[in-house]
């Protein structure tokens, strides 16, 4: 490679860089003024890992654990009993469900009502990954239940499966 | 916004029994070091401006070598005894501690927790410290989040509080006075803001104190008062504060039971005073950007009468 194409190609390389976007932490909730306001939270780094500490604050995990479920439905997988968008996971937060689910309308802020609701999108990898916490505040042993292939079903002891075939 | 104007961090303090100790480690460290290095030059100073005689003197010169080997040797372990003696007297230092304090650092701001047997004698306090002169005092240090560092430099060394693991530190202070402390680990946006205002006092006023933030909160003097009471228990406040004495009850942000007694708003950022108050509440994000206190959308008047509540809780 001659000289001149080798600084052609480091500022190319420069140019490229103009085009890489450095996220801006939004701690003034303008993201709630934005006409799309589901895209605008949930593909924001800062609001997902705000979510996930309000998910904790808030005892969110009583119920529902760390995804996984327990007196409440799980929200790791892609089954939704009220819907699964941004704004219905948020509707559900604010106002509550049937069945347990409380409101929080008085007892956290509306913006923190849409990072929760980018974090429990976030458990079942719906945002973009860019913008998925690096690493998890609880000990998680699975991947989120959405990002897991089917397996066929394996007999629980490897005798029962001989004792089949025969 | 330099509420801690009057009080200056100094590592070369001696108002604790452990920076005095670790003081005075650095003074004969200091002045062993000096007097070498004064000696090296000498001789270096010496060697350039003796003139080239036509004698070899190699012998001469071996023994002052070995000797120099045999000084520099006894200097270096005379040292490795006295840091281990001063390290001792570390350690040992409050080896019977009279108070237990639990002190856990978040992003970013100082949970303070007086521990006692007595489980109605237990209290949480917020991003300052009062400590009782000449009583040794044991402080365990626990992380919420992300590495954090405790540091009085006045009184005592420097811990690190790591989420997950628990360390500890103690302190005997010596003297009373009203004593800065900084985070002390890079801990993200707002570490520049996050001091920890240590005050030690006589015991009397101690024991003045500790009865004091033992109370419940006290009840709002006044209509406006009452109003920012039922704000403060019914909207998002209660969800994160505690109010002692009333249903706020939340324990992930700082206790507001005693808030108007301390001297500043959000560890270290504001004096406290009724503007600052207002103004805190009004807009978090302006003194201290990316805090975790949201913005709870009050009118005016609701506005002032949690300040009005908030000023009452002394």
């Amino acid at each position: 490679m001659s000289s001149l194409c080798r600084a052609d190609a480091a500022l190319l390389a420069l140019l490229a860089l103009a085009g890489c976007h450095r996220e801006t932490r939004d701690y003034r909730s303008s993201a709630m003024a934005s006409a799309d306001r589901g895209a605008a939270f949930e593909g924001n780094a800062f609001h997902v890992a705000q979510g996930q500490r309000l998910y904790g604050w808030m005892n969110c995990s009583g119920c529902h654990a760390h995804g996984g479920g327990g007196m409440g439905p799980p929200l790791m997988d892609d089954e939704w009993r009220y819907g699964g968008s941004m704004g219905e996971i948020a509707a559900t937060i604010l106002d509550g469900r049937p069945n347990g689910m409380p409101a929080f309308r008085s007892r956290i802020t509306e913006d923190q009502a849409w990072q929760l609701a980018a974090f429990v999108r976030a458990m079942s990898a719906q945002p973009r990954q860019d913008a998925l916490p690096a690493r998890a505040d609880e000990p998680r042993n699975t991947e989120p239940m959405t990002l897991d292939e089917r397996k066929p079903i394996r007999r629980a002891t490897p005798k029962q499966d001989d004792r089949s075939e025969e | 916004m330099s509420a801690f104007l009057d009080t200056i961090q100094s590592a070369a303090g001696n108002d604790g029994q452990q920076s005095a100790l670790v003081s005075g480690l650095f003074s004969i460290f200091l002045i062993v070091t000096a007097i070498v290095y004064v000696a090296v030059i000498l001789f270096l100073l010496w060697a350039v401006f003796r003139r080239r005689r036509g004698e070899s003197r190699e012998g001469a010169l071996r023994s002052i070598l070995v000797g120099w080997v045999g000084v520099t040797a006894m200097i270096l372990a005379g040292l490795t005894i006295a840091t281990w003696l001063y390290d001792r007297e570390l350690a040992f230092a409050a080896n019977t501690p009279a108070l237990e304090i639990e002190i856990t650092a978040n992003q970013w701001w100082w949970d303070v927790r007086y521990a006692d047997d007595e489980a109605s004698d237990i209290f949480r306090t917020a991003n300052e410290l009062h400590l009782p002169v000449g009583v040794p005092a044991h402080i365990t240090l626990r992380s919420n989040d992300v590495i954090h560092s405790f540091w009085v430099p006045n009184l005592a060394g420097k811990q690190d509080m790591i989420p997950g693991r628990e360390n500890d530190i103690s302190i005997t202070p010596l003297r009373e006075g009203v004593y800065r402390s900084q985070c002390a680990e890079f801990c993200g946006l707002q570490h520049a803001r996050m001091a920890l205002d240590v005050t030690v006092e006589s015991r009397q006023a101690f024991a003045a104190w500790r009865a004091a933030q033992l109370r419940p909160a006290a009840a709002p003097p006044n209509r406006l008062a009452q109003l920012g009471q039922a704000i403060v228990t019914g909207r998002q406040c209660s969800s994160c504060h505690t109010v002692a004495g009333t249903s706020a009850s939340g324990q992930v942000a700082p206790d507001l039971t005693h808030f108007a007694s301390r001297r500043t708003i959000a560890a270290g950022t504001l004096m406290m005073n009724r503007a600052n108050i207002a103004a805190w509440i009004a807009d978090p994000q302006a003194p201290k950007p990316g805090n975790n206190m949201p913005k709870v959308t009050l009118n005016a008047e609701e506005l002032r009468a949690v300040t009005a509540y908030l000023e009452s809780l002394r």
